[in-house]
């Protein structure tokens, strides 16, 4: 079959959802690629590139669209375009169904299998086909070298000739994956970084980036993450009254308010209000990354670069992973190509569109004339989430005070022993024979040496250690030879019993260990 | 001993196998370390026979000579899967020799004896003349020495033949116990207590004694062992072979042959170290697992949600072809299997793929110390692949699949976070904590231990069922 990436015809859009180096591993799922010519210009990739990939190169989207059989890109597509499309083809793309209905109705009536990248269900198997994940790191990177573009200052602080600078203060409001991104570039940019959530189990991954958690008091029975799929849920009023009562309280502080609070399904929720905006200093920078879906910033306009009366600037660009072309197209033409290889189980380049699948089942929003949102409930769920508690790292002193309190108590144990050893030896030589205590002597101290030595035989060697030991321990076939001479007939069937047995173990013990440790070898 | 020269014989054996047991501290040198043992054995061997105290040369020789050809014949036969039972079989050759050597001593004891009394004692050979040197504290000490020979070599003997049926599969690998329990050992003991009393006081036919003894130890050693399951054989093999030594050195008192009681404690400490090394990877205490079965009863275990996903060999393959790093955890299933084979031909194809391939063994996997470096050694896996639990449990989380293949208790969380389950507590291999783990297994049960383990529900295992080697020999062509 075919698959083939359209030109995207959003203004501005910079991503394509096929890339040379993905085409290759299409290629090898058993698929001819083919792509609008000049798909990828914007991302950095040639026609030439492509066609140096195998790639079949289409004159217009009407051609691509005639000739594939799975049409991929990356942004929504208008009705038109899905009008343009045949029965039975398959379309792979963002489409956000859950706001899209007549969309849903055009793609149904046409009959096509549609497949929406933002729908794939956020479990751990899917995590590599999952689009808005990849996105939303890209954003979440993005927003900070915006931030930085526009911030006047420093982000690291600095003690110079010429003065000290403080370090900038950054806010990130929400840590999903955009904003745990955020955290990330921020805090390597040198900024002193807080970081607010609803979701209390993400304190833990807030702090793995290096941020504060900026912690909410508040009683209140938080719904579990891993229940909506690792997405926030709208809180109640109560919580948002005291979550706005804290951002006030910050903001005047703060130097840069990158907001990433997404609920799925709904519009924004506005958390950074009017009059915060007005407590922060001039110069500031925030940085909306919920604008397209009315922001979380009052006064925050989408695809606009605004500046407050107070001299604060709000970002409220929309194309964020857009913006980093290569990198975005590069990430999602990985997640198309890892959503292909699950649809293409046999990798004959034959789609199973398999509606058992988890995963596919998800995604998919119409298939076989039919509309198939919303999915049904997946049968793992999501991500688990479990506060685990923190271990606390010894401290260097800490530490050093439980080496020497171990060096101690063996010290004290090795003592008792000792102790305790050399009184039972003492007892045994009162009553036991002087001969007998000669034989003794020589008996503890083999242990000891057998102590000694088998501590460092290593772990692997373990059986052959088991085999050599049974080998040595047929030792008392002296015994039996030296019995087999004296005494009577039984004396000597006995004791040529056990020379024979003893005789099977020499042999059998020292052959089998030596067909093991032959097999043992280097790389 | 008379002779200097079998003392100095005894002496460089004695050295030789303490170096035999030192080399094995590494895979290179324990090549030679082999030959330190052979050597040390064929001297003091040579050194008996020419030595003083021995006799009836031809039958000891020709006896040699048959048992070297039986063990000869048995090594190059056995399947290196077979190697627990062929050494726990071992086991039992060298409890019963114990034994009989034992009785010989009492027998020749009673001759010397009654020939003393008659004041023609002159006239003995060998071990004979031995005896009639001692004194009558001397012939006590000896006497004890001869019932801890014989109690412990009857006890090791009949052990180590239910240890061998069970590894076999002869025996059910259940724990079997007679109504009556740890009851009926202890009485046991206790009779062997009183007859070895009687034995050493003299009192009534001592010979008789002997024997009622080795019955009394032989029923210990059967019905202890019939109790203890499957899954713990390593530290019953171990603990074994620790009582075969200690019953080598017991004898070795009653001949005052100083050798014998070197390579006796030798063995036997380095027996007692393993199962000591065994139970700590278990986090059991010696004693619960030698009196059987799991320890009391804490609560019920924890309930385990969500259900066990199947794969087949195609989604295995896509995840292999995918993943950098693997980590294959072998257990007894694969030796069941024999699936060595078919895992060290993938090994090789994923590390011609460049994927860093590596091996994690637990301390306890399979039914002997160290049984998987030995069969992956004989597939020829080079072992510096092979890791230990310790070296290799913190790199989980940063490894794309891991393959389990037959293993069970030794990859069960509940160990971590169900203080309830039997297992709790014990040291496990972290797979869970992979990116995807792929669990061959032949079925839904629950393997030997009885225990459910929810990593086979966790959302990132997939369950691969069917025979170990058949699964493997299914997926190896998919492996580009």
């Amino acid at each position: 079959m075919k698959i083939g990436a359209l030109k995207e015809t959003a203004e501005g859009e910079a991503r394509v959802a096929i890339t040379p180096s993905s085409a290759a591993h299409l290629q090898k799922l058993g698929y001819d690629v083919v792509v609008e010519t000049g798909a990828g210009a914007k991302s950095g990739f040639s026609d030439e590139d492509y066609r140096a990939a195998g790639v079949e190169i289409a004159d217009d989207s009407g051609t691509l669209v005639d000739e594939a059989d799975i049409v991929a890109r990356v942004r929504q597509p208008s009705g038109d375009e899905i009008r343009r499309m045949r029965q039975g083809q398959t379309l792979i793309s963002f489409f956000y169904p859950g706001q899209s209905a007549e969309l849903l109705e055009v793609a149904k009536d046409q009959g096509i299998n549609a497949i929406a990248m933002d729908m794939v269900p956020r479990i751990s198997r899917a995590q590599k086909m999952d689009a808005l994940s990849s996105m939303a790191n890209i954003a979440g990177y993005r927003s900070v070298i915006e931030a930085a573009n526009n911030f006047g200052r420093f982000f690291t602080g600095q003690v110079t000739a010429a003065g000290k600078v403080p370090p900038a203060k950054v806010l990130v409001v929400g840590a999903g994956v955009a904003g745990l991104a955020a955290i990330g570039t921020a805090t390597s940019l040198g900024a002193q970084v807080y970081a607010f959530d609803v979701r209390p189990e993400v304190a833990e991954q807030i702090e793995s980036m290096g941020a504060e958690f900026v912690f909410l008091d508040f009683e209140d029975t938080t719904t579990d993450g891993a229940e909506t799929g690792g997405y926030a849920a709208p809180s109640s009023p109560e919580f948002r009254e005291k979550q706005l009562e804290k951002f006030r309280e910050l903001a005047p502080q703060m130097d840069v308010v990158i907001t990433t609070a997404l609920i799925p399904g709904r519009d924004a929720p506005v958390l950074w209000t009017k009059d915060m905006v007005e407590a922060m200093k001039p110069g500031s920078v925030i940085v909306d990354l919920a604008a397209e879906k009315g922001g979380n910033c009052e006064l925050t306009q989408a695809d606009q670069r605004i500046v407050s009366d107070n001299g604060v600037i709000i970002i409220g660009y929309t194309d964020f992973a857009s913006r980093m072309g290569a990198q975005a197209s590069e990430l999602y033409g990985n997640n198309i190509r890892h959503f292909m290889a699950d649809l293409t189980p046999e990798k004959d380049g034959q789609v199973n569109h398999n509606m058992d699948d988890d995963v596919i089942r998800g995604a998919t929003v119409t298939h076989g004339g039919e509309i198939t949102y919303p999915p049904p409930k997946p049968k793992v769920a999501a991500i688990a989430a479990k506060p685990r508690e923190k271990k606390k790292e010894p401290t260097p002193e800490e530490r050093r005070a439980a080496e020497v309190a171990a060096f101690k108590k063996e010290t004290q144990s090795q003592i008792m022993m000792l102790a305790v050893g050399g009184v039972l030896l003492l007892l045994i030589g009162m009553i036991a024979p002087p001969s007998f205590m000669a034989h003794f002597i020589v008996f503890v101290l083999a242990c000891f040496v057998g102590f000694k030595v088998i501590w460092n035989v290593a772990h692997s060697l373990h059986t052959p250690l088991m085999a050599i030991t049974n080998a040595i321990s047929s030792i008392i076939i002296l015994g039996a030879l030296m019995q087999i001479g004296s005494g009577s007939w039984l004396v000597v069937l006995l004791g040529a019993l056990a020379v024979l047995m003893a005789g099977v173990n020499i042999f059998g013990g020292f052959l089998v260990t030596r067909r093991m440790l032959a097999m043992f070898q280097k790389s | 001993m008379e002779y200097g020269f079998t003392t100095a014989a005894y002496v460089v054996a004695a050295i030789l196998f303490i170096l035999s047991l030192g080399g094995l501290s590494g895979q290179e040198s324990a090549k030679r370390a082999i030959w330190y043992g052979i050597v040390g054995m064929a001297l003091a061997v040579l050194a008996t026979l020419f030595g003083p105290g021995s006799g009836n040369w031809l039958v000891s020789v020709i006896m040699i000579a048959i048992g070297g050809a039986i063990g000869y014949v048995v090594a190059k036969r056995v399947q290196m899967t077979e190697m627990p039972q062929l050494v726990a079989a071992m086991h039992s050759l060298v409890g019963l020799a114990a034994v009989f050597v034992g009785f010989n001593a009492q027998l020749e004891l009673g001759r010397v004896m009654r020939a003393m009394a008659e004041g023609t004692a002159h006239t003995f050979r060998g071990f004979a003349e031995v005896l009639t040197h001692k004194t009558a504290a001397e012939i006590n000490m000896l006497q004890i020495e001869v019932f801890l020979g014989v109690f412990i070599g009857a006890v090791t003997f009949t052990g180590s033949i239910v240890a061998f049926g069970k590894l076999a599969g002869r025996v059910d690998g259940k724990p079997r116990k007679l109504p009556g329990g740890q009851m009926l050992n202890a009485g046991a003991a206790a009779l062997s207590l009183i007859l070895g009393i009687l034995y050493v006081a003299d009192l009534g036919p001592a010979m008789f004694w002997l024997l009622l003894i080795a019955v009394a130890a032989g029923f210990i050693g059967w019905h202890l062992i019939m109790g203890i399951g499957g899954a713990d054989m390593p530290v019953v093999v171990s603990m074994l072979n620790s009582y075969s030594g200690w019953a080598a050195a017991a004898i070795g008192f009653t001949l005052s042959n100083d050798l014998l009681i070197v390579t006796g404690a030798l063995v036997g400490s380095s027996g007692a170290i393993l199962s000591y090394i065994m139970c700590k990877a278990m986090n059991r205490n010696f004693v619960s697992v030698i009196l059987g079965g799991f320890g009391g009863e804490q609560g019920p275990a924890a309930e385990i949600e969500g259900e066990q996903v199947a794969i087949d060999e195609g989604g295995v393959a896509n995840a292999l072809n995918e993943a950098d790093s693997v980590i294959i955890v072998p257990g007894y299933g694969m030796a069941v299997a024999q699936a060595q084979g078919a895992v060290s031909e993938l090994v090789r194809k994923l590390r011609a793929a460049g994927k860093e391939v590596r091996f994690a063994i637990h301390p306890v996997a399979g039914r002997l110390p160290g049984h998987m470096n030995v069969l992956l050694a004989e597939a020829k896996v080079p072992y510096d692949i092979v890791l230990e639990m310790d070296e290799i449990n913190e790199d989980f989380p940063s490894t794309d699949v891991v393959i389990v293949i037959g293993s069970n208790d030794i990859v069960n969380p509940a160990a971590q976070d169900d203080p309830n389950s039997p297992i709790a507590g014990m040291p496990v291999l972290e797979v869970w904590k992979a990116k995807n783990v792929f669990v061959s297994k032949r079925g839904q049960g629950t393997g030997y231990s009885g225990i459910e383990n929810p990593l086979f529900f966790k959302e990132n295992t997939r369950m691969f069922y069917g025979d170990a080697k058949d699964s493997l020999n299914k997926l190896l062509p998919l492996i580009d």
